[in-house]
């Protein structure tokens, strides 16, 4: 099993996500991560799929998600090429004897804190999803109370842009 | 009024659409979302509608239609339970890739979410059995959603698409504008194949041994037949056609091998699995022909050519694929294969023809006579095929009779053959039949249909005989669930568990098809079979119901048990063929 992550363009129209879901869902492909917002393009959504495969199911996702007819274009973005982050929000407990250790921790991290109570913190983390791994490792023995992460965005680096190639290629 | 156009509502709307798309037939019940629709309908000089007796009758009989002309087959329901109804047809008509549009009311916007009174979300529902699907809720958009739905429905590789409008968008104002702008940035079927592979798959051609032309239901849709017939007689190489595909290639023809899979013939199983090159044009590599998949055709090198690129090396890794629409595909490929024999390169295939020609001989489709003097089903079948001829249009139900549908009659003409492959649906012969008359009046339909899936659908006869379609049923009634009970004969210790319908006690069919305003016949006897096809042949004003009550053990052989490699293929209980016989 080997994780992906495809950016995906798809027109800004309602059912989308739901017809992306349930493709997924019903050929028995793997979602580990599902992100989905606007872009510079009010017409077009973008979303960064992170699905966990074989080398030849994903050539099944590919082309089974370009048979959607709302789905513009399809491109998978290497980690080494690619910008990838996802956010994390966690609660950790945090007390007068504690407090300052996590505060260090946070700052290693370069995370921030966005909320403080007196018996815990909330930590704002964004990064890889190995970072923010090890972020929660160590936090783990503080006490994690709650915790909420983001599915991950990617972009490519470079200055070229993805969703004006695949504008073109649709004006053309 | 804007830019001077009409405003019309938009049930006005819909049905201009429709006819400036050159519909001429919907097939549909009213019932309260769809309601306005029905009244500009009323109106509509160039729109015969249908009335059918139930949903699903509309649904198969647009994809009758649609099999039969080549045209998009459209049906037209309310929404809710008239919606669902349609589920089967439409899931039909994705597996088949069969080009259907389904017109669906909906509750108004303002109910939509609330649990409204026949309200179902059936663009939801929809969603995995459709090519694509819309919900319209506003009036200006009907025209471009309706032109949009046949544009996606007919081209590609075709399927269903469904236009889900709410009743408010129906019932409101808005301009009417035509042609519309079609607006789909995401579909772009690829439709020319790459030259490159062209010519790999005409190398792989000439260098091969023991090729076999691996033809499926794509050819059909495309329209193909004639390209192919260049190609095979270009090449020589030995034909199958699929279930799908049957008519795509003339039976009479001595390339022919006939249907491989689970019943296919010994010559066209055999030929795939020892084959050293499958071409494969149209066909999706579906279980029912692989048999278990990782021992299917181990030494074959595959070309596989489809127009949807998602079939290619879904089942079975492509060596060489090729994305295209299969007429194009197959007419490079003569030009690239005689480009081969120009260069003084050429196939030789005798050895193979020796060895394919061995297996015709020696394991020619049959069947066995009843000994109790009962009628063999297949003999019915066969005799129809033979007194009607390969210029009409035979339409299956699903099981046994599909099966000697598909082995005993001889089809020469493309679009002869509808059945419902993919999905096997029951109770798909009698309104697809219906579909196919209305598209193809001139031509003799006969649906030849089981007596388990003609209980399922036969009330569309009431359709038949108010609106003049004179189609033909035999029922090949064996009195139970033939193919289930097959299975149960060969899998479960004959323990016959719920196939057994009395079928041939009750209902009395032909009293059914009088009550229908039908002609009844029946036919008991091997003795009988040809006097009463031919005085069903004759009879032109009503629908003609034969109840052919047929011997309740025939088996369809050869058999690939499910789950098991086409190498085990019997060609009867027990009886495996010898493959490597010396001649």
């Amino acid at each position: 099993m080997s994780r992906h992550t495809l950016s995906v363009l798809v027109e800004n129209k309602p059912g989308v996500l739901a017809r992306i879901a349930a493709l997924f869902s019903r050929r028995g492909f793997n979602i580990d991560s599902l992100a989905v917002g606007p872009t510079e393009h009010p017409e077009i959504s973008r979303m960064t799929i992170v699905v966990g495969v074989e080398d030849r199911p994903l050539e099944q996702v590919t082309k089974q998600l370009n048979k959607l007819v709302n789905v513009i274009k399809i491109v998978e973005l290497g980690p080494e090429s690619s910008v990838q982050r996802e956010l994390l929000l966690v609660k950790v407990r945090a007390d007068l004897d504690t407090r300052s250790h996590v505060l260090e921790t946070v700052q290693l991290f370069r995370a921030k804190v966005v909320d403080v109570a007196p018996d815990a913190v909330t930590v704002e983390a964004t990064g890889s999803a190995d970072k923010l791994e090890a972020l929660l490792r160590v936090l783990e023995p503080f006490g994690i109370k709650e915790l909420v992460q983001s599915g991950m965005v990617a972009i490519n680096r470079g200055g070229r842009s993805l969703t004006d190639r695949a504008l073109r290629t649709v004006a053309s | 009024m804007t830019d001077g156009q009409a405003q019309v509502t938009g049930a006005q709307a819909l049905i201009r659409a429709l006819e400036e798309l050159g519909v001429d037939t919907v097939f549909g019940i009213p019932g309260g979302a769809i309601l306005p629709a029905y009244d500009p309908l009323l109106d509509s000089t160039r729109l015969r509608h249908i009335l059918v007796r139930h949903e699903q009758g509309a649904g198969h009989a647009a994809e009758g239609y649609a099999q039969a002309t080549g045209r998009v087959g459209v049906c037209m329901v309310t929404s809710g339970p008239g919606a669902t109804n349609l589920v089967t047809p439409i899931a039909d008509a994705y597996m088949d890739s069969v080009p259907i549009v389904a017109i669906t009311g909906q509750v108004p916007t303002s109910l939509i979410g609330t649990d409204g009174f026949q309200e179902a979300d059936i663009r939801g529902i929809t969603m995995p059995i459709t090519k694509h699907n819309y919900l319209v809720t506003d009036a200006a958009d009907i025209p471009r959603t309706v032109a949009e739905a046949f544009h996606i429905a007919s081209t590609g590789r075709p399927g269903p698409v469904l236009v889900d409008i709410a009743k408010d968008a129906l019932q409101a104002r808005a301009a009417f504008q035509w042609p519309v702008q079609l607006d789909l940035p995401g579909y772009r079927p690829v439709s020319r194949p790459h030259a490159k592979q062209v010519r790999e798959a005409a190398r792989l051609l000439v260098e091969s041994r023991r090729p076999v032309l691996y033809v499926g239901g794509g050819v059909l849709r495309a329209r193909a037949s004639a390209e192919l017939r260049l190609l095979a007689d270009l090449v020589g190489a030995p034909v199958v056609t699929t279930l799908m595909a049957r008519g795509a290639f003339p039976d009479s023809n001595r390339q022919h091998l006939g249907m491989p899979g689970m019943h296919g013939t010994v010559a066209a199983v055999g030929a795939l699995q020892k084959a050293d090159l499958i071409v494969s044009l149209g066909a999706r590599f579906d279980d029912r022909v692989t048999g278990k998949l990782d021992s299917f055709a181990p030494e074959a090198t595959i070309v596989h050519a489809d127009i949807d690129p998602a079939e290619i090396s879904k089942n079975r890794v492509a060596d060489v694929p090729i994305v295209g629409d299969c007429r194009e595909v197959i007419a490079d490929l003569v030009v690239a294969v005689q480009a081969e024999y120009d260069a003084g390169r050429r196939g030789d295939y005798k050895t193979w023809w020796q060895t394919l020609r061995g297996w015709q001989e020696t394991y020619p489709l049959g069947y066995e006579t009843p000994a109790d003097g009962s009628l063999a089903p297949q003999y019915a079948i066969r005799r129809i095929g033979a007194i009607a001829g390969p210029d009409t249009i035979y339409c299956a139900g699903v099981g046994q009779h599909q099966m000697w549908a598909a082995q005993f009659i001889r089809y020469e003409h493309p679009g002869t053959f509808l059945n419902s492959g993919g999905l096997g649906t029951m109770g798909y012969a009698v309104p697809a039949a219906m579909g196919a008359k209305v598209g193809q009046p001139d031509k003799t339909v006969w649906a030849i249909d089981g007596d388990g899936c003609f209980q399922m659908t036969n009330q569309e006869l009431v359709t038949c005989t108010l609106n003049k379609i004179p189609i033909k049923v035999a029922v090949i009634n064996n009195n139970s669930l033939g193919m289930v009970r097959q299975w149960q004969t060969l899998f479960y210790g004959a323990r016959y568990s719920n196939t057994d319908l009395h079928s041939q006690r009750v209902p009395d069919f032909v009293k059914l098809a009088e009550a229908m305003g039908c002609v009844g016949l029946r036919c008991e006897t091997a003795d009988d079979v040809d006097a009463t096809i031919e005085k069903a042949m004759t009879i032109d004003d009503q629908p003609v119901v034969v109840d052919f009550v047929v011997h309740q053990d025939a088996m369809v052989w050869p058999m690939v048990a499910a789950g098991t490699s086409n190498d085990d293929i019997q060609v009867a209980r027990g009886l495996a063929p010898q493959w490597d016989r010396e001649d």
